[in-house]
């Protein structure tokens, strides 16, 4: 038996920990997939089914690297010619002509007519090296696309020699250091029709194209990328006049920083029952409830709060045109138009069923890059579900938060709760990544609807519990004092019967203390009369006293005088004796 | 031996027809042995098939790469009929005669007619 030897590997010494080099691909968001980009040097075969977006893709990666990576680009069409390339991708803002005529970008059109070509003997495809050689030192290339160069396989009579010489093409264009594109058609149960994959093993990606409930979804997914690590999810993607957009635009981590600025609610009370301050800015704000319970209104006025502070507000609309919200929202008091006339509010509204729903969200991604806004509402965001499953919306609406909690900005949500459904539970399933949640009620009494708001949650601040009534007036939404009754919050003509109540025991109260007070003035001064009186006993008194006194000197005196009068003499000398009194008795 | 005898045919229209003017290109990337061969192979069949009437033009693709994008070339070696019209393009060393001279329509294979 021999035993088993681990040989180290690579032999001799460790792997080298340098990160795979990659160029960023210029298509917005597959870097943040990709951590980076296309592998530099590389081949990467972009493949997928007829119309999703292939060649789009290459020319995007060539028209981005020339004009701002500073890597000019050879595009080698197999399929179109030059000018129905450039008329092509025209209409994604690429100028090809100034391109090619800036020498920053080569188009050679390869044609391969299978009926043209008689074959005679033993042949290579020089050519196209040579082809591809002259293109790539006309502009002095980094990039290269080769578009579809499978196309070969129906053009070549020798699929033998032409397999060989692909096998060598990439070994040419890796010894030339090229970033390559390749795309492909999707075959039968294989990536590609012909097996490119076998040739380009570095990175694969797959793009889609399906249509689900007459909704079209493009996704890309990296199904491949050797050496490094990626997003392995299928991400959708847009093809419009900015070019090619995937989502997620944002990072996939959760690491956005916070602030403890607070952005009032536009209503004083409400900001009252958010431990006095409202919102935290760039916090995530839901509001949900049934139909007919505010939640437009409530969005309307945090828009209306935040122009009126000097911030810049978009508005998302889902539901009605934003003619009429602004006259909608008039009726409660709230001036919308003012703001819109400023251009610190602006309105977007659309049908959710325009577009599907990564449009929706790739539209709203490229609104808030461009206006930068402090506020975003979504006015009702759980209409985007009828666009896609529940799932899709979810992962997106996550996105959404996520790419605007980056950006700091206050995110308004509204969403509407069915009738039957549980009311503290959102159908998309997002309250988890809510920070305040607000929940408005209708409630049904004494044959009255009313409306409460209450606060189900609210990430890291001091906040009412209470269920509170609010009302919408003609000067927007103001929040009545709770009373609670037997069966709950008091609302509506309920809550004014009791308020009516509370007032009549408290004008009682009032007219009782009214009562007391005088009472007590009264005891006060009768007690004031009696110690007047006592005083004037009291003085009358004194005043007896000191007569007596007065009298008892007078008889003294007089008493005196009378005994003076009969021994006078004793009198004078008893005064002198009495003085000298001592040394007379001494002597004595 | 039918085939041949079509062909002679054809051959002796050629010439009772007002002389034609032949062109023909013939594409490589270097001195390479298949290049030579190719050339050889071409000129032999010229001379045969073709003789006082054709002009053989030799490209060096190596030397004058841009001239692979004005007629197409993507395998090498290829020949080109410039003229007559329609432009005709036959790939390979040439090495299947056969082969060469349906390409350059010098003998239709069930193309009688056309």
């Amino acid at each position: 038996m021999s035993k088993k030897v681990w040989l180290p590997w690579p032999p001799g010494g460790r792997l080298p920990l340098q990160p795979l080099p990659k160029v960023p691909s210029g298509v917005h968001g597959l870097d943040e997939i990709t951590g980076g980009g296309l592998p530099r040097g590389r081949p990467t075969l972009i493949c997928g089914g007829a119309g999703c977006g292939k060649t789009l893709f290459a020319m995007e990666f060539l028209v981005r690297g020339a004009t701002e990576h500073g890597e000019p680009g050879v595009f080698m069409a197999f399929e179109e010619t030059a000018e129905e390339l450039a008329a092509n991708v025209a209409s994604l803002g690429f100028d090809l002509r100034r391109l090619v005529a800036q020498r920053k970008l080569a188009i050679d059109y390869v044609r391969v007519e299978r009926s043209e070509i008689e074959e005679t003997g033993e042949y290579d495809l020089e050519g196209l090296f040579v082809r591809l050689q002259y293109a790539i030192d006309s502009v002095g290339a980094k990039r290269v696309v080769l578009d579809t160069i499978e196309s070969l396989f129906s053009g070549l009579p020798n699929p033998a020699v032409l397999r060989a010489e692909l096998r060598r093409l990439f070994r040419w264009l890796k010894d030339r250091k090229m970033t390559v594109v390749i795309t492909g058609e999707k075959g039968e149960g294989t990536l590609t029709r012909q097996g490119l994959e076998e040739y380009v093993s570095d990175c694969v990606i797959f793009l889609d194209h399906r249509v689900t409930d007459q909704t079209s979804t493009r996704r890309l997914r990296v199904v491949k990328y050797r050496g490094t690590t990626h997003g392995t999810n299928e991400y959708p993607f847009l093809i419009d006049e900015g070019g090619i957009s995937i989502l997620p635009v944002t990072s996939l981590g959760l690491a956005h920083r916070v602030t403890n600025e607070r952005v009032s609610t536009g209503i004083p009370r409400l900001d009252e029952m958010l431990g006095g301050r409202g919102y935290f800015k760039g916090s995530t704000i839901l509001v949900s409830g049934t139909a007919g319970t505010g939640k437009t209104t409530f969005a309307a006025i945090l828009a209306r709060a935040a122009t009126e502070r000097g911030d810049r507000c978009l508005y998302f609309c889902f539901e009605e045109s934003p003619d009429q919200l602004v006259r909608n929202m008039r009726s409660v008091g709230v001036d919308l138009k003012s703001p819109v006339k400023s251009g610190t509010l602006e309105i977007h509204a659309a049908r959710p069923s325009t577009h599907g729903l990564e449009r929706h969200l790739v539209t709203m991604h490229k609104v808030i890059n461009q206006r930068r806004p402090d506020v975003v509402i979504v006015d009702p965001v759980n209409n985007l579900v009828r666009v896609g499953t529940l799932l899709e919306t979810q992962a997106m609406i996550i996105r959404l938060i996520d790419f605007l909690k980056a950006r700091g900005i206050t995110t308004f949500f509204t969403s509407l709760t069915g009738g039957g459904d549980d009311l503290e539970q959102t159908d998309i399933g997002i309250s988890s990544l809510i920070d305040t949640w607000l929940n408005l009620e209708v409630v049904k009494n004494g044959g009255e609807r009313n409306r409460t708001v209450a606060i189900v949650k609210s990430r890291g601040m001091a906040h009412s519990n209470q269920t509170s009534e609010y009302i919408l007036g003609a000067r927007g939404v103001s929040i009545a004092d709770t009373y609670l009754g037997v069966s709950g919050v008091l609302t509506g003509s309920a809550r004014l019967a009791k308020e009516a109540e509370d007032e009549a025991a408290a004008r009682v109260a009032d007219r009782a203390i009214v009562r007391k007070q005088g009472e007590r003035e009264r005891r006060r001064r009768q007690v004031e009369a009696q110690i007047l009186l006592l005083r004037e006993g009291l003085d009358a008194d004194d005043a007896d006293l000191a007569g007596a006194i007065q009298e008892g000197h007078v008889r003294l005196q007089a008493e005196t005088l009378r005994m003076a009068k009969s021994r006078p003499a004793f009198v004078a000398r008893g005064h002198r004796g009495k003085a000298k009194g001592p040394g007379v008795r001494k002597r004595r | 031996m039918k085939r041949r005898t079509s062909a002679t045919a054809r051959q002796k229209q050629a010439v009772s027809a007002p002389p034609e003017r032949w062109e023909l290109r013939l594409y490589v990337a270097g001195q390479t042995a298949r290049s030579a061969i190719a050339l050889a192979n071409l000129e032999r069949i010229c001379e045969e098939h073709l003789k006082g009437q054709y002009h053989i033009e030799l490209i060096d693709l190596l030397k004058n790469p841009r001239l692979a994008r004005g007629d197409q070339i993507l395998a090498l070696p290829t020949l080109v009929r410039k003229l007559p019209a329609p432009m005709k393009k036959i790939i390979g060393d040439l090495s299947n005669e056969e082969r060469v001279l349906i390409g350059l329509d010098l003998r239709p294979l069930g193309r009688e007619g056309t």
